[in-house]
């Protein structure tokens, strides 16, 4: 089913949870709406569902208008973080809550819930209560209520949230497998940057009730349009560091106290008609140690190190240049100890530029 | 005694040496001690003011006290009190009186009305919900005597009461006797009924209010009705605060005889109103001709006492309250 969400948009007395959110979504694509706590992606997911009515614009499926039809009629389904089972019945009763309501015959309901439960791996535990089963398997057993009426679209509320760490990841390649083989357009609400990268077919990311970006996981993290994108999407996140950007004789250069280097013209051409500072973006990845102490081969950036968190593969060094910590991914064979001395070389392609007022992207807006 | 014992010789000392005995001893009493020291004011309560009660109340029923029987009185005289009860004309109207009373109290009002006071309550905003609440809460708030007497203004016949004096008038009719004179149980039980009602109401609201906002949510896109949400998620969820409402209403209502008595006294007419309580009461009390028949009140108030009881025990193992306790959870994937 396809979902188009035009200027929709919620308030409550003057408070703002959704503010003109505008995409499209195609049929069979799972998209995740990611953001912080807050920033209306719950919000908007209700609205889709028919739980909030929008305060204005408009939800349409396959191109019909839905704002005015009942959650009931929508022919969707919901996974919540907090699962939302009926305590007070067993797993068979759950699963089959929405066939009962239907009014299906008795032996289809067995048989419907008996398939749906068998693929989610919980078809044994049909007769058990709901507080009888472990955290995952209450999580499948709603997986299983959202999917056993064969609904037109997904909806997942942070259904990963309250799973242990390895259970999740887990959890999380198996909805990706379930979504693709049924084709169920799905809409994926989550914080987690990772989940939403590794899962998603297209991202929107979401601040203060304002989507920011709607976009492929790759452009995302690429070509972030904006500020908070940049530093949003992408783990540890990108780091940023303000910076004037100038032309010599047809040479772009940025410069602060701590750096000095030449950039491509491409990525430089809009930063220099900026005046004053911009905001530069580096991604923890994107930043080398230098080979040695001396002789700079390149443009580089010199500190100390300021934290060191083994990764396991890599370390995460926390960089102290001018006051300003940047993180930096190194390999754990070069061994890097709070107090070192580093020279950190920047990759001038790999550059992002932000104007500061607007934190719109000096590069792709 | 026997299993620590058998304990000691487990861990090597012999069974029979006495210093370690009296060791034991001192501990076990003791730990028993400090429990008893812990409840001990509970239970002077407990049996100064409900057991002891109990006991001169059943000692009462089976002697011929009252305040006509100088002579002779505390003198034992078998069960006569129970066949004069039993055979009292007057027996199986007060009893369906009183089932009545309790039931139909209990059923719309107590129970109906206070869930759907908490239903609509719980779906209407929050300030209206808390407003009508608090309005439905006010007649708890009066003294009962001054609720009573505004009733029973209000439901007077005419000329005296409001009610008959100004509605039949509007209707073209002349003076009724609606009310107190023509449907005395309409009034008792709605008299009764419309405090009854704030109390199940208090408490369902909050049962309400605690459903967790998605199991609605997944109830709405499951496909469910209001009526069906109703029905399949909320009640089964309140299911504790009903069944406690229902317990502890119809004991509570079982006993209560202070609205019918400044209402109606029982009337009009013979015991057109009267329920098992206040018989219990007028005769200890106010009986005919100045005589409190303090022992024939007692005796109707124990065999109230004993079907209170076998309703508690009823309630208890009707609605399976040890059920409500969880089986632990398997912690597996």
């Amino acid at each position: 089913m396809r979902v188009e969400l035009d200027n929709l948009s919620k308030s409550w007395d003057g408070v703002v949870g959704a503010d003109k959110i505008t995409l499209d979504i195609s049929d069979g694509d799972l998209v995740a709406f990611l953001g912080p706590s807050g920033c209306g992606k719950t919000t908007t997911l209700l609205m889709v569902a028919g739980i909030y009515k929008p305060s204005g614009g408009t939800i349409s499926f396959d191109g019909r208008v839905v704002n005015e039809v009942a959650p009931k009629d929508r022919g969707i389904g919901m996974v919540f973080q907090s699962y939302a089972l009926y305590p007070h019945m067993t797993v068979f009763g759950n699963i089959s809550y929405p066939l009962r309501i239907q009014k299906l015959d008795k032996a289809v309901i067995k048989d419907r819930v008996q398939k749906v439960a068998d693929m989610m791996g919980i078809g044994d535990l049909l007769d058990r209560k709901i507080a009888q089963l472990s955290g995952g398997q209450q999580q499948r057993v709603s997986l299983g209520r959202a999917l056993v009426k064969e609904p037109q679209l997904l909806l997942f509320d942070e259904p990963l949230s309250n799973l242990d760490a390895r259970l999740r990841l887990t959890m999380r390649g198996e909805i990706k497998r379930l979504q693709g083989d049924l084709g169920i357009t799905s809409i994926y609400v989550t914080h987690d940057q990772v989940e939403a990268m590794t899962m998603a077919d297209r991202i929107a990311v979401m601040s203060k009730g304002i989507l920011q970006a709607y976009d492929v996981p790759e452009a995302l993290y690429d070509r972030p349009k904006t500020l908070f994108v940049a530093g949003f999407v992408g783990n540890p996140p990108m780091n940023f560091l303000d910076i004037e950007v100038t032309r010599d004789n047809g040479e772009f250069r940025a410069k602060s106290e701590s750096i000095d280097l030449i950039l491509p013209q491409e990525r430089a051409e809009k930063a220099a008609a900026v005046k004053g500072k911009v905001t530069m973006g580096l991604r923890p990845e994107d930043l080398n140690l230098a080979e040695g102490t001396s002789g700079h081969s390149g443009p580089t950036l010199s500190g100390v190190a300021e934290t060191v968190e083994p990764l396991g593969r890599e370390d995460l060094v926390g960089v102290g240049i001018n006051g300003v910590e940047m993180r930096v991914l190194v390999d754990k064979t070069r061994g890097v100890r709070v107090g070192d001395n580093l020279d950190l070389q920047v990759d001038p392609s790999k550059i992002q530029l932000f104007d500061p007022v607007t934190e719109n992207s000096l590069l792709w807006a | 005694m026997t299993q620590s014992l058998e304990k000691e010789t487990d861990t090597g000392v012999p069974a029979g040496d006495p210093t370690s005995q009296r060791s034991t001893l001192a501990r076990r009493v003791r730990a028993t001690a400090t429990a008893y020291g812990f409840m001990g004011p509970a239970i002077v309560l407990v049996l100064l003011f409900f057991i002891v009660p109990g006991i001169l109340l059943l000692v009462l029923s089976f002697t011929n006290l009252s305040s006509a029987n100088f002579s002779d009185p505390w003198s034992y005289i078998g069960f006569d009190n129970f066949s004069r009860l039993f055979s009292d004309p007057f027996f199986p109207k007060i009893l369906r009186n009183t089932a009545f009373y309790v039931f139909t109290t209990l059923i719309f009002f107590n129970l109906g009305l206070a869930l759907v006071l908490a239903l609509v309550t719980t779906n209407i905003p929050r300030r209206a919900g808390f407003f009508f609440r608090l309005v439905w809460l006010l007649p708890r708030l009066t003294p009962s005597v001054v609720y009573i007497m505004m009733w029973q203004r209000i439901g007077q016949a005419d000329p005296f009461g409001i009610y008959n004096q100004i509605v039949p008038g509007f209707l073209g009719a002349s003076g009724g006797n609606l009310f107190l004179g023509g449907s005395p149980w309409t009034f008792v039980i709605l008299t009764n009924g419309f405090v009854g009602a704030s109390f199940g109401m208090i408490i369902f609201t909050s049962a309400l209010e605690s459903i967790p906002k998605d199991l609605i949510t997944a109830a709405k896109v499951d496909g469910a009705s209001l009526w069906r949400i109703i029905r399949d998620i909320k009640l089964p969820l309140i299911k504790w605060p009903l069944l406690f409402i229902a317990t502890y209403q119809t004991l509570s209502l079982l006993t209560s005889f202070e609205y019918i008595l400044l209402l109606t006294e029982g009337g009009p007419g013979l015991f057109t109103t009267e329920v098992w309580a206040l018989t219990a009461y007028k005769r200890a009390f106010s009986s005919y001709f100045g005589n409190s028949q303090w022992a024939f009140g007692a005796t109707w108030a124990i065999v109230l006492v004993s079907v209170a009881l076998v309703l508690a025990v009823g309630y208890v193992k009707l609605f399976k309250f040890n059920e409500l306790i969880e089986e632990p959870r398997i912690e597996n994937l």
